[in-house]
């Protein structure tokens, strides 16, 4: 039993690690017609972070807003729910969180970065909430809604951040960038290594990864939210309300992701600017997915993907490929994962794997 | 003066139709077939952007905007084969293989656009030309005879699609393997490969929408030139009812809220250029509130990978 067991796992991470090498073959593909040599870039990518403070710190700034973007996409996913809302949730949660850190009154940073931290769990969960709450009551596609709804708040947060809530010192001297007035600095998350933009954002994503995994696994709410996940007609057979639970997933999933706005916001930027959200609204469904759907599974992933992010950007300036590669590298490595999940899940596909490695049928009659 | 601004929203609003037409039509087919592609949006990306480039480097020559269509419908192919074997081949949850798809799209698009291009430059693109006589008919002249010969084409390719899809041996393979692969099975279609097929036709499809795009509407190449319309397309073919006529009134729909939207801007009148944006893709939301409930007209098996060898 437990060599059959084992044999197992290492079929699994086989046919996973041969699926991302066919997604970073490809990857070379894209290399080539950028006209750059694949391994060179490859080789920065993975190590030239790692090898300064610098890397290894900045790897760790985009770490946590990924974390905490897939830990709500992991509710989501487990509940049955493709958010792909992540940009807007994130950019409603900054809005929120800059609203409560420009505007309120002045107090005490132990009662003003919880308070932001609420302020864009609301806002995000506020966005993600109506794509779950269409979704619950109207039966609307949770995916188009979800994407819908970045658009719409990609402008409305511009609109904010070029109009009312534009620094007024830009618009006095005229400069008119868009952004808003910088953050009092005593709410900004403290940074961990002098010199280096590393912040207590990643302690707090993971102290919410720890919070998740137990939500989800051992509170009744998380198992009825996983159950919905599974089988929604069998949770509504066993007296679960589902529709309420498809609600609450999508209020979390936006939650978390709000949450990354706001630590972009307190421990990066200090102040709104365009497009804060930087891609990490997809970039979180790949760690998610990455980490095996699970909150602790999404620690490492996070960290993986802060380094891949990271290392495109120093692979830029190394062979001067532009790092929009990265986007194109993470799809493919999506595409590899749900492909390879397959051959883990279903048996039949998983034989037909296994016989391609045993001798012809024909030639050995007594195999079986 | 108020007539003048309603026909030029229209007539604006004609030749805006035709990407969501085009990429509608090959979503309706794919998800006929059964398969969701979400891809579109990033197949969209790759064709606009091979299309501007084959007739930037002919440099606008004759028969160089024709050439990157046709490109931009190879290209659209190849991606579109990428999420058959996703999804058909290897069984994979369509929703995130449709979101890889559409990451993959974003990023070669803005990748090869930086290293093959850069800054922003112009082509000359398919110019609208005006039918001689029919378009000095007072009103429908102006909304219905003077667009860029690819919007004739593509009112071709809407009832050519119907008839496709209800008058041929291969649309009822394609609607059956939709509704009930096990049964087609075993009138022995090959429901796989009915199915690659649909998805391919769909890459190709919104290939050609976004060389539609960039070589006849906007005649540049900019990073998110398709801005959701991808997207917007997929929500249109619920709001079509999975055919082509409701798609062609649902790209209409959309196409006067974008048309609105920018008439908005072009009139100078004072509203937030972030708001007006904005009205198309509310009103997306608000029709797949509205139409959520017809889910009822949905292909059966959308969405739901078929498993020759296992029991449903």
């Amino acid at each position: 039993m437990k060599h059959k067991q084992f044999s197992s796992l290492a079929f699994n991470i086989g046919i996973t690690a041969f699926s991302l090498f066919i997604a970073l073959l490809i990857g070379a593909v894209l290399f080539m017609i950028a006209g750059a040599n694949p391994f060179t870039a490859y080789a920065v990518m993975f190590t030239a972070p790692l090898q300064d403070v610098f890397g290894i710190t900045e790897m760790f700034v985009r770490a946590a807003p990924l974390l905490l973007v897939a830990l709500g996409i992991s509710i989501s996913f487990r509940s049955g729910i493709l958010n792909i809302g992540g940009e807007g949730q994130i950019l409603i949660g900054a809005i929120f969180g800059l609203v409560v850190a420009l505007y309120f009154p002045k107090m005490h940073w132990s009662l003003m970065i919880p308070l932001v931290f609420l302020a864009s769990f609301l806002g995000g969960a506020l966005w993600g909430g109506i794509a779950g709450w269409m979704k619950a009551y109207l039966n609307v596609n949770e995916i188009l809604s979800t994407v819908m709804l970045n658009y719409v708040a990609i402008q409305i947060y511009n609109f904010l951040i070029r109009g009312p809530m534009m620094d007024k010192n830009e618009v006095v001297y005229g400069t008119g960038a868009s952004q808003t007035a910088r953050i009092a600095r005593e709410y900004w998350l403290t940074k961990l290594i002098p010199g280096a933009r590393m912040h207590t954002g990643m302690i707090f994503a993971v102290v919410m990864a720890v919070i998740v995994f137990f939500f989800l696994w051992k509170t009744i709410y998380g198992y009825r939210m996983r159950a919905v996940g599974v089988e929604v007609k069998a949770a509504r057979y066993a007296g679960i309300n589902t529709k309420w639970y498809l609600l609450l997933a999508m209020i979390f999933a936006g939650g978390f992701a709000g949450l990354a706005g706001s630590v972009e916001v307190l421990g990066v930027h200090h102040m709104g600017l365009e497009s804060i959200s930087a891609g990490y609204g997809f970039s979180g469904i790949v760690v998610a997915l990455f980490g095996g759907l699970h909150p602790l599974g999404a620690i490492p992933a996070s960290i993986v993907f802060g380094l891949l992010i990271v290392g495109a950007d120093m692979m830029q300036r190394a062979v001067q490929v532009p790092a929009y590669i990265i986007l194109a590298i993470q799809g493919l490595i999506i595409l590899a994962i749900v492909s390879s999940n397959v051959f883990i899940t279903k048996k039949s596909m998983k034989v037909k794997v296994l016989n391609l490695f045993r001798k012809p049928a024909g030639r050995s009659p007594h195999a079986q | 003066m108020l007539s003048e601004i309603i026909i030029g929203i229209i007539a604006a609003a004609i030749p805006l139709s035709i990407t969501f037409v085009l990429v509608g039509i090959g979503e309706m087919f794919n998800q006929r077939a059964g398969v969701f592609n979400l891809g579109a949006e990033g197949i969209m990306m790759v064709g606009a952007f091979l299309g501007f480039y084959v007739e930037y480097i002919m440099k606008s020559g004759p028969g160089s905007s024709f050439l990157g269509m046709i490109a931009a419908i190879a290209v659209g192919s190849l991606m579109g084969a990428v999420m058959a074997v996703t999804c058909v081949n290897f069984k994979a949850e369509q929703g995130i293989a449709g979101i890889a798809l559409f990451m993959l799209g974003w990023g070669v698009a803005g990748m090869l656009f930086r290293v093959y291009i850069g800054g922003t430059t112009s082509i000359v693109g398919l110019k609208a030309l005006d039918i001689p006589f029919l378009n000095s008919i007072p009103v429908l002249g102006a909304i219905l005879f003077s667009h860029n010969i690819m919007v004739y084409i593509t009112l071709v390719i809407i009832p050519l699609s119907w008839y496709l899809l209800n008058r041929t041996a291969w649309g009822l393979k394609v609607k059956a393997v939709g509704t009930a692969p096990r049964a087609a099975d075993t009138m022995g279609v090959k429901v796989d490969r009915i199915r690659f097929q649909c998805v391919v036709i769909g890459g190709a499809m919104a290939g050609l929408a976004g060389a539609y795009l960039s070589i006849c509407q906007t005649h540049i190449y900019a990073d998110n030139i398709t801005a959701g319309r991808g997207f917007i397309a997929v929500a249109l073919v619920y709001f079509g009812k999975w055919k082509p006529t409701g798609i062609l009134w649902g790209a209409l729909l959309f196409s006067l809220a974008h048309s609105f939207q920018r008439s908005i801007q072009v009139y100078g009148i004072d509203f937030p250029y972030e708001i007006a944006v904005m009205f198309p893709y509310i009103l997306v939301i608000a029709v797949l509130a509205i139409s959520g409930s017809s889910r009822i007209m949905a292909p059966t098996m959308l969405g739901r990978p078929y498993y020759r060898e296992q029991r449903d």
